[in-house]
């Protein structure tokens, strides 16, 4: 295999498992909150700003494994550009 | 959204040079949103009247939201800070929505928007600190609660500043890339959806950003760390 070959493969599975914990972080952040709302109505504005801030974070784990896959296929130091 | 797929996101396309300075794309629509905006809050403030028309009641409502969204996370000073993180604001909502004008591309979805507002953030955090509880004070706060937690303290400062980096660029920027990957495969019209949640990600991730700065002012203040205000209220 090429170096251009495994780099695809690793992008796909950087973003692959990368995925997998934010997604099922976010399921439980956002069910938590639901939750909570429902119990206190009254304080669904402060949970919304909280829930997003914390909802950013936990995203920005899937983001970073985006940017190592472009960074994989675009940027990569293996591979002399052309 | 020039289309092309194989086009990478970290490249820096120039579009014109001034003398030998290379002027890239990003900075020429910062420039220009940054002239729309203050061309456009100085036609809006131009007749302030203590009877608001129509255009005035809109504008007010946004600056007193922008004001109590920061006032609820920086408490007491939160006023001082409205000109930093509120211009911040709007400036990252224009920014991140350009994207979806026609012939425009996001000035955030290239790395080094959001490396320079993050670098803004990263500054302002320690003046707001230095100058509320002076240096040695604001020293002070990283060897807390114990000297061992020194390394991990100085190193979040740093951690934390590039992750509200890479947020801002790979949100704006995996929407954008996805919006022309979807128009080279599939054609026109089939991604607006796609440009409807890309609207969505730019305002969220506009707020997040400005949420974010608040936050880690408000931290470098001392207001979110009651163990402070305990101990001394132990020791008079």
């Amino acid at each position: 295999m090429t170096i251009e070959q495994i780099s695809i493969i690793g992008a796909v599975v950087a973003v692959s498992f990368g995925a997998i914990g934010p997604a099922l972080a976010e399921g439980r952040a956002v069910a938590a909150a639901m939750e909570a709302m429902a119990r206190q109505p009254e304080s669904a504005p402060s949970l919304s700003r909280t829930l997003f801030v914390g909802l950013a974070m936990i995203e920005t784990m899937a983001i970073y494994c985006l940017v190592v896959a472009l960074l994989i296929l675009f940027a990569n130091p293996f591979v002399h550009a052309h | 959204m020039n289309g092309g797929t194989s086009h990478s996101p970290f490249d820096l396309p120039v579009v014109f040079n001034v003398g030998p300075v290379p002027v890239t794309r990003p900075v020429v629509v910062t420039w220009g949103i940054m002239a729309v905006l203050m061309i456009g809050s100085r036609l809006l403030t131009r007749r302030l009247r203590v009877r608001p028309g129509r255009v005035q009641t809109a504008v007010e409502l946004l600056v007193t939201t922008i004001e109590s969204q920061i006032g609820d996370v920086i408490p007491d000073v939160g006023g001082s800070y409205v000109w930093l993180l509120g211009t911040m604001f709007i400036f990252l909502v224009f920014a991140n929505v350009s994207g979806l004008v026609p012939g425009l591309q996001a000035p955030t979805a290239y790395l080094e928007t959001p490396a320079a507002l993050a670098a803004i953030v990263f500054l302002s955090v320690h003046v707001a600190g230095v100058s509320r509880r002076g240096l040695l004070g604001y020293l002070r706060e990283f060897a807390r609660p114990s000297i061992f937690l020194l390394p991990l303290n100085l190193l979040s400062e740093v951690t934390r500043t590039f992750s509200l980096m890479i947020r801002l660029f790979g949100n704006v920027m995996s929407g954008e890339f996805i919006i022309a990957i979807v128009l080279g495969l599939a054609g026109l019209l089939v991604p607006l959806p796609l440009m409807g949640l890309e609207l969505l990600t730019g305002l969220i991730q506009a707020y997040i950003f400005t949420t974010l700065a608040a936050v880690f002012i408000a931290a470098a203040l001392g207001a979110t760390s009651p163990r402070s205000e305990t101990g001394k209220e132990q020791t008079t």
